[in-house]
């Protein structure tokens, strides 16, 4: 019976340690990075500066496509923006970019400031367009190719180093 | 006349219990959806943008007729298991489901053997 006792203190023991181990050596940040390799899922966004709506069928007509959610509001948009200027010179890959919760003034304005990147210009005024592409802030960006897969997804602004592996992928 | 302030009465019972049903559901997935973009907070206690967004999405879902379970399969979907206080039940969280009961059958075990070792020493 004290073996029994024992060996049970001993388990108990082993499993917490585990627990802990295994806790302290995992990342405690959240993404949804998790989103990489699923489908797109069915889109429907209306475009900015008309009563167009853009669907996944817009999409697949272009090798590459970078959905940027973006917002004039949001400071981090600004730091990334010279960024997708870049990208928006290669002629492999269509940028979306999805105003999120602005005002189209402010935003047109934003564009004529720092230049307009986006192919498709599109608008989710309330957000709720947003919970489909897995989006819990801005900026963030979501690059699939032509059958909609989703190959890679940058939480935050982009930078030199996202800017670099984008390229190397839509090059490929 | 009667008959007429019964139908009302009976009419108006009806929708309030039904609008006070949706209410009542849409508050409890609320409460079951983490925010996450807050420290440890459910969308129901919190304001935040992001908060806001599902609110309105769960209204939305609501009213399409999607059921709560439905509801909690399309946000873990686009957002993981971690949007739910209450994780749904699969293969890689099984063991943290069965631990209570497997430490109840153990204690329940120890428990029996030590009272049988007290009753063989009286």
């Amino acid at each position: 019976m004290q073996n029994i006792i024992k060996l049970i203190t001993v388990f108990i023991l082993v499993f917490i340690l585990t627990i802990f181990y295994l806790s302290l050596n995992r990342s405690s940040n959240y993404d949804t990075k998790f989103l990489v390799g699923n489908k797109l899922a069915d889109i429907e966004l209306k475009a900015l500066e008309s009563e167009k709506f853009f669907t996944n069928n817009d999409l697949k007509n272009n090798n590459y496509t970078l959905i940027n959610f973006w917002a004039s509001w949001c400071a981090p948009c600004r730091i990334e923006h010279q960024f997708l200027m870049i990208l928006s010179k290669n002629e492999n890959i269509k940028i979306l970019g999805v105003n999120f919760k602005d005002k189209k003034i402010n935003a047109l304005n934003f564009l004529e400031e720092l230049g307009d990147p986006y192919y498709y210009l599109a608008m989710d005024s309330s957000g709720k367009q947003s919970v489909n592409f897995g989006i819990y802030g801005i900026p963030e960006s979501i690059l699939v190719d032509n059958k909609l897969n989703i190959l890679k997804k940058i939480i935050g602004p982009l930078n030199e180093k996202d800017l670099e592996e984008i390229e190397k992928i839509i090059k490929s | 006349m009667k008959i007429r302030i019964l139908y009302f009465i009976f009419f108006l019972n009806i929708t309030i219990s039904v609008s006070s049903n949706e209410a009542l559901n849409e508050s409890q997935i609320h409460k079951n959806l983490r925010c996450l973009v807050c420290q440890g907070q459910s969308i129901a206690d919190s304001n935040s943008e992001f908060a806001q967004t599902l609110k309105m999405v769960v209204k939305d879902l609501i009213k399409q007729g999607k059921t709560e379970d439905e509801i909690y399969s399309f946000l873990s979907d686009k957002y993981g298991d971690w949007i739910l206080y209450k994780p749904k039940f699969n293969y890689e969280n099984f063991f943290l489901w069965s631990f209570p009961y497997i430490v109840l059958v153990f204690g329940g075990l120890i428990v029996f053997f030590l009272i049988k070792k007290q009753q063989k020493k009286t």
